[in-house]
């Protein structure tokens, strides 16, 4: 078991054509992903790596039964790209695409509510299922099977953990990259009550940063409906208010949002909160020993 | 995207928001002419892209025309959280029977518009939100629908009974809203939104912040924006696809990753430490974006040592290591750098680097330790 996808999850690449979907299809094949379609308007009827491309992703669907979509298509047109996975019919829509403007992500993630679709992204860098499927643009080679579900709003961060934890001895059942935007698809309380619910999760990583107040959503969350140990971290401790670091969604705004506003919220729930990333490793073993 | 607050009234007007006159001034002399135009009593306000104007002394009433050139000139030059005021609005001071905030924003948790609307306005609202938070009336704007006349209406009746006010202000917010979404704003607010002693409801300060990514649909917006120092460095950086932020530390950073380079700062911070940077070097890494990269980390003096950490995914950790190894060439470096590189292409990137003999470590925090100790 695992959350969202596993190795009967069939992928249909919208963007298959572009550089970066290209690549990353190949990426994903090596690593045993059942990539069965790409979209590129226009140049329906010829392959990439083999998979057959479609003009549109219902026709893609209606070819190859895929249930789940990525997206890599520019972000000025990710917005519809959403809208049209959605329409035609897959159950996951992961979207990778980075700087997708905020109101594009309103209209789809209430589009994709009305419809029962899952989303998740835009800006993340897609989930994996260790040695079953990965979508997006992970490097499967870290990754290990195992007990620990994880989920982040950063990915190179989420690298350097999911290394951390694999060096440990500590594999994962399915790593989210939930993405660094202000406004996007499931978020902490979606994920942590699918790990809760699935059997082959023991222990959860969230890893949080400054901006919004999801985190502190995530712990009231906890306190109430997770059973299952969780640990966190939380990045940018030492973020200046008023900059965006990086990501959209990553700003310290009147003052709220702050790192530590975070790390308290999470320890006046119990859930603790790693100083370094180093201790992640330690601090779900002393949980998982209890 | 921040504008001032002149650019602000000038969208409000093009969307029929009531406003009151001004004229925007540079110089004291100009600000003379002004009051003269507006011929009655005045406001002489700071244009500055920061909050707490007012209680900085950047805004000023003035009922003559010598009060408001003795005004200009307090203000003019004047400093506001380190920025320098170099233009004021002189504003028509309007008599004022009730001030109350209105605005919109972007809510994460309801994944829409939020307006917020308060009978409490004038004063920051922040403050209203932690004093008094059942003060603030929020109510989430239904994408599909748009700011409804009910909707307007019953925002409307929160705060007013007099049913011509409720009539302007169904209008006021509707333009509003229309304003919000045609340019992809992050922020727009009226505070104070007033009602006259005439019975008339008028902005008279407004602000507004737009999304970045949004930017690219929105060239009338953009030709607004009008970055400071730091800022145009920002800029600069991102145009060769990197993100920049100055701090005031040392410990000049070079990381891949948002959330990374965050964590990168933090680890320092934890040890001792003070980043001078945040600069995310971003997915694809070609070796220009690396050679980039370090001429911005040493245009800032402040730096004394750079702190490299790369976890290789898309990025590839021998793009890394040439980008460096060019630069290195390239540019006089007389400061001591350390490496930590892990990911996809690591050996080949740390061969690379190993035969310049340059410092590589094996951890963040080792890195982090390895950093501050090189220039203490």
């Amino acid at each position: 078991m695992s959350i969202l996808i596993n190795k009967n999850t069939k992928l249909v690449v919208q963007g298959i054509t572009g550089r970066d979907g290209s690549f990353h299809t190949a990426k994903m094949i090596a690593y045993g992903t059942r990539v069965v379609a790409g979209v590129s308007p226009g140049k329906g009827g010829q392959t990439v790596h083999d998979v057959p491309v479609f003009n549109t992703v219902e026709d893609a669907v209606k070819a190859t039964g895929a249930n789940a979509s990525v997206i890599f298509v520019p972000a000025p047109l990710a917005g519809d790209a959403i809208l049209e996975a959605a329409d035609a019919g897959v159950e996951l829509v992961v979207c990778i695409s980075e700087g997708v403007p905020t109101l594009d992500m309103i209209k789809a993630t209430n589009y994709l509510k009305k419809k029962g679709v899952k989303l998740i992204g835009a800006n993340c860098p897609g989930l994996i299922t260790p040695e079953e499927s990965m979508i997006g643009i992970l490097p499967g080679n870290i990754f290990k099977k195992g007990k620990v579900g994880l989920m982040s709003r950063s990915g190179t961060l989420t690298y350097l953990m999911v290394n951390l934890l694999t060096e440990a001895g500590l594999g994962q059942s399915t790593c989210v990259g939930i993405g660094g935007d202000p406004v996007a698809g499931l978020y902490y309380q979606e994920l942590l009550q699918m790990f809760q619910d699935d059997p082959d999760t023991e222990a959860i990583v969230l890893i949080g940063e400054i901006g919004g107040d999801a985190e502190e959503r995530a712990a009231q969350y906890i306190k109430q409906h997770i059973t299952k140990p969780v640990v966190a971290f939380i990045a940018g401790q030492t973020a200046p208010p008023g900059k965006r670091m990086g990501h959209a969604g990553a700003i310290i705004s009147s003052g709220s949002g702050t790192a530590a506003e975070k790390i308290a919220a999470f320890e006046a729930v119990g859930v603790p909160v790693a100083k370094l990333p180093v201790e992640i490793p330690q601090l779900i073993k002393k949980l998982l020993n209890k | 995207m921040k504008i001032h607050e002149y650019q602000a009234r000038e969208l409000f007007r093009q969307y029929a928001i009531p406003v009151t006159d001004d004229i925007l001034c540079h110089t004291v002399s100009e600000v003379e002419q002004a009051a003269k135009q507006l011929n009655r009593m005045v406001v002489v306000k700071a244009q500055v892209l920061t909050g707490g104007r007012g209680k900085a002394g950047g805004v000023k009433l003035a009922r003559t025309v010598d009060e408001a050139v003795n005004a200009a000139s307090k203000i003019l030059g004047m400093d506001i959280k380190g920025y320098k005021v170099e233009k004021v609005l002189v504003a028509d001071a309007v008599d004022i029977q009730k001030e109350y905030y209105v605005g919109l924003t972007i809510d994460r948790n309801t994944k829409s518009v939020l307006f917020m609307a308060s009978a409490e306005g004038g004063v920051e609202i922040e403050e209203v939100a932690k004093v008094n938070p059942d003060a603030i009336h929020k109510i989430p704007v239904d994408p599909d629908l748009g700011m409804t006349d009910f909707l307007a209406r019953k925002i409307a009746f929160k705060l007013f009974t007099d049913p011509t006010l409720v009539k302007q202000a169904t209008g006021v917010f509707k333009k509003l809203y229309q304003l919000f979404v045609d340019t992809d704003s992050s922020l727009a607010e009226i505070n104070p939104l007033v009602v006259t002693n005439d019975g008339k409801l008028i902005a008279i300060d407004g602000k507004m912040n737009f999304d970045d990514n949004a930017l690219f649909r929105q060239s009338a917006i953009e030709a607004l924006n009008e970055p400071d120092e730091d800022e145009k460095k920002e800029l600069e950086a991102k145009a060769s696809g990197l993100t920049y932020i100055r701090l005031d530390g040392n410990i000049g950073c070079m990381v891949n990753g948002a959330g990374l380079a965050m964590a990168t700062m933090d680890v320092i911070k934890h040890f001792g430490g003070s980043p001078a940077n945040f600069l995310d070097i971003g997915g694809s890494s070609s070796p220009q974006k690396v050679i980039d990269a370090m001429n911005l980390l040493l245009s800032d003096k402040n730096v004394k040592v750079i702190m490299i950490n790369i976890f290789g995914g898309i990025t590839r950790c021998d793009d890394v290591a040439r980008g460096l190894i060019t630069a290195l060439d390239e540019m006089k470096v007389d400061i001591p750098i350390v490496i930590r590189l892990s990911g996809t292409n690591a050996e080949e990137g740390l061969r690379i680097i190993k035969e310049r003999n340059l410092p590589i470590v094996g951890s963040l925090s080792e890195a982090a330790q390895y950093a501050i100790k090189a220039i203490s």
